[in-house]
């Protein structure tokens, strides 16, 4: 009841400045509603819509892929550690807007330097959790799977990788919305498609403000779903015993 | 044994020199620091010591084994695990009717029916300790080290967990190890109680407890072996 009555109050505001203002370029929410009703009319915004959650399912599909086992590996052997978390930690606060230009000579323009993009940007929190989910792996688990006699790699595989699993989806989750920030960055660069572009080609093609800011709130709508999307792997039972509430 | 801590030498155990036989239930106690656990540590192959051996069966211990397994004091059990999966974690070599069947035996005699499906985080601390014992007890070790294993717990429950582990070791005779600090938890449980030294630990002492299980623990023979311990261990016990 109450969010819903925080979303009213924010609305109401919007529309009474935008009236009390006379603005004749910012939308109000009734523009902006109609904003929306004419993108769906036109057939487009699935199509922007399903063309963002893609570019996200494959930069964060591999993120995860190559980012889960060099986190547990690198988490495993600190040594391996030692060399490498220098250059991560050089290269993990480059913006990925920064990485466009590189990311264009190495890709063109279109599909896969967005995909790119949105893959570095995922890449390094996932490692980062995985990384800290092992070295903070209670050594009596560990201990405990060798004293049943596994190989270090299946104590990995056994005992560290479900015991970080916790920490690990957090990593998951950052990154997932780290994805979806930059989804909307790329898209407004690199192709002509997705919903960074129709905030950018609204604008760009008869400053349609009205859907810029139904693009915008989409965005937002859109990035909660993923974040609640990925919210109830928390709620996993295998997992559950390491989040707060889950006790 | 000595260990090395910031270029210091810290011997921690010295001239230590115990033999057990197969089957027997031995406590060792001593001031809290002196190296109890220390000793479980290399016994079980997790430590290798600065000089002297370990030898069991004959062989040499080298490193952990699943045939003598070491129980924790607490947050042993695996919690993304069921209590199914913890008992079954060593059992992954067997045929899934034997895994099944080995799970539902320790199931049982830990006294955890109806529990199978839950997660640890939902069973008391008693139960965790008994799923860990069970975990233990379900690869069929020759040895069972327990270290402090119920001093997590509350005195009632402690109690009851003794009397549960003495079932347990008589239905399947294993040579327990148990540190304790408790004075009465040896009396109570031991064939024999290791008394060592504060560190660097010797032992001072070993106690035979000559009293058949069930043992009566306001018996005048209970009483004069507590006080007999106390007394090696130099704890007045008149407060």
């Amino acid at each position: 009841m109450w969010p819903l009555l925080g979303a009213a109050v924010l609305l109401a505001l919007w529309h009474y400045s935008v009236i009390w203002t006379g603005t004749k370029v910012f939308p109000s929410p009734i523009n902006v509603e109609k904003g929306v009703a004419e993108l769906l009319r036109k057939h487009v915004l699935w199509a922007d819509i399903g063309d963002s959650l893609r570019r996200v399912a494959l930069g964060f599909g591999a993120a995860t892929l190559f980012g889960v086992p060099v986190g547990l590996m690198l988490g495993w052997y600190p040594a391996v550690n030692q060399v490498v978390n220098p250059v991560l930690q050089v290269l993990r606060p480059i913006s990925p807007i920064a990485w466009i230009p590189v990311a264009i000579i190495f890709f063109g323009v279109g599909e896969k330097p967005a995909v790119f993009l949105i893959f570095l940007a995922a890449f390094f929190p996932i490692v980062v959790a995985c990384v800290g989910g092992v070295a903070s792996v209670p050594a009596i688990f560990r201990r405990a799977g060798r004293n049943f006699g596994l190989s270090p790699m299946r104590v990995l595989a056994r005992v560290v990788f479900p015991a970080a699993l916790p920490q690990i989806l957090v990593g998951l989750r950052i990154a997932l919305g780290v994805a979806w920030l930059v989804v909307v960055a790329a898209e407004m660069i690199a192709v002509d498609s997705g919903l960074g572009y129709l905030v950018i080609d609204s604008r760009n093609s008869g400053k349609r403000y009205d859907l810029v800011v139904a693009a915008m709130l989409l965005i937002g709508v859109i990035g909660l779903a993923l974040d609640m999307g990925i919210r109830r792997l928390e709620k996993l039972r295998s997992v559950r015993w390491g989040f707060r509430d889950g006790a | 044994m000595v260990f090395e801590r910031d270029g210091k030498r810290i011997p921690v155990l010295e001239d230590i020199n115990l033999e057990v036989t197969d089957g027997e239930f031995i406590c060792v106690v001593g001031p809290s620091g002196c190296g109890k656990s220390t000793l479980l540590n290399l016994m079980g192959g997790f430590l290798s010591p600065t000089s002297g051996s370990v030898t069991i069966a004959g062989e040499v211990v080298k490193g952990p084994d699943p045939r003598r397994i070491l129980v924790f004091q607490e947050r042993g059990v695996f919690p993304w695990l069921t209590v199914e999966g913890n008992i079954g974690f060593g059992l992954s070599r067997l045929s899934r009717v034997e895994r099944e069947e080995r799970i539902a035996h320790y199931v049982k005699l830990v006294r955890l029916e109806g529990f199978e499906h839950s997660y640890p985080s939902d069973l008391s601390g008693g139960m965790k300790q008994r799923l860990q014992v069970a975990r233990a007890l379900a690869v069929d070790p020759d040895i069972l080290f327990l270290d402090e294993p119920f001093g997590a717990l509350d005195s009632v429950t402690r109690l009851i967990m003794r009397s549960e582990l003495l079932r347990i070791w008589q239905a399947e005779r294993r040579t327990i190890l148990f540190v304790t600090h408790d004075i009465d938890e040896a009396v109570q449980l031991a064939d024999r109680v290791v008394v060592l030294s504060s560190r660097p630990a010797k032992i001072q002492d070993i106690l035979q407890i000559d009293i058949a299980h069930p043992r009566n623990i306001s018996s005048s023979r209970y009483l004069e072996l507590r006080d007999d311990l106390l007394n090696k261990i130099g704890v007045a016990f008149t407060l």
